[in-house]
């Protein structure tokens, strides 16, 4: 029997995957994007289960949201990394100390 | 006597199909789920970026499995339509387009592990506790499994109702944030060739005689 619970065990495993991509690939920017992707899946699954959950339709819109700020902030990441590779010829994280923050 | 026998008989047959149903509806999930937790392994192990982005398809294209499990067809086929076809093939772009050394980025990947280890294991305890503890709130004790919403009018439908209507300041901030999004990634990539000729409408409005004709006096047998 398939309850809430399974779905919040497969969101925060999913989630903690892609908290993982990021810190393991700390130079490659491009996995790095797509481990906020794969957290944003997570966030996604939670809203949708618990949208059935509480038989609810509005966990639906907001996953809706989600979709929508995940698709715009693949852009522009995107975006720059293209910037950033133009300049410097390279996609490691470590070299962007431009602002020297 | 006869039609109680039918009913009991009926009964039993309800019973059965609705077992039959969980069990294909637990498969379902577990088939969909580990694939798609095993793909998101792979997406962050992959030596090639390029495996990395099939794999996120592939996770991708499980939830989307796991969205109409839970009754949300609409959000499944968007997360199908917007994230294969859109978001991924945007990564693939990228990762084909640049002239990039993989294997150089790879060279930080075990000296990381350690740390990015110790956090994960951190992660799932913390998450695990959150699972474990608590067992007296209401989540845990409706142990009624997950039915999509039942409803006459379909999940399409549903959504149309309440997103023009009840979240409609939302439907148009996702406009904005999409109108945003596009006009910072352009302006972000566009660059400005020098040596390009460009038509000036208004200095082509504003010519006149004056301007557009010069006067020379040539001698005969030169040039100008």
């Amino acid at each position: 029997m398939i309850t809430l619970e399974h779905y919040l065990f497969l969101g925060a495993i999913i989630f903690t995957l892609g908290v993982l991509g990021i810190f393991l690939n700390k130079k490659n920017l491009i996995i790095i994007l797509m481990s906020i992707e794969l957290i944003l899946l997570s966030v996604n699954i939670n809203f949708i289960a618990f949208s059935a959950y509480i038989n609810d339709i509005s966990g639906q819109i907001f996953a809706m949201l989600t979709l929508t700020v995940a698709a715009a902030e693949a852009a522009i990441g995107l975006a720059i990394l293209v910037v950033f590779f133009r300049n410097l010829g390279s996609i490691e994280v470590n070299k962007i100390n431009q602002l020297k923050g | 006597m006869e039609i109680d026998g039918s009913k009991k008989l009926l009964k039993i047959f309800i019973s059965i199909e609705n077992i039959d149903r969980m069990v294909l509806y637990s498969l379902t999930f577990y088939l969909f789920s580990s694939v798609a937790v095993l793909s998101a392994l792979m997406v962050i192990s992959a030596k090639n970026p390029v495996h990395s982005v099939l794999f996120l398809i592939l996770s991708f294209v499980n939830a989307s499995g796991l969205f109409v499990l839970l009754g949300a067809e609409f959000l499944a086929m968007i997360l199908v339509v917007v994230y294969v076809g859109a978001v991924a093939v945007l990564f693939l772009f990228v990762v084909m387009m640049l002239d990039i050394n993989f294997v150089k980025l790879r060279e930080g990947f075990l000296q990381y592990l350690p740390f990015g280890a110790l956090l994960g294991i951190v992660l799932v305890i913390e998450l695990g506790i959150l699972f474990l503890t608590d067992r007296s709130s209401n989540i845990y004790n409706n142990q009624t499994p997950l039915q999509p919403i039942v409803n006459e009018v379909e999940n399409t439908k549903m959504i149309g109702q309440i997103l023009y209507t009840e979240y409609f300041y939302l439907f148009q901030i996702c406009g904005i944030i999409l109108l945003v999004a596009m006009i910072g990634s352009i302006t972000l990539t566009l660059r400005d060739k020098g040596g390009v000729k460009r038509q000036n409408i208004d200095s082509q409005n504003t010519v006149d005689a004056s301007t557009a004709i010069e006067k020379k006096k040539v001698k005969i047998g030169e040039g100008i």
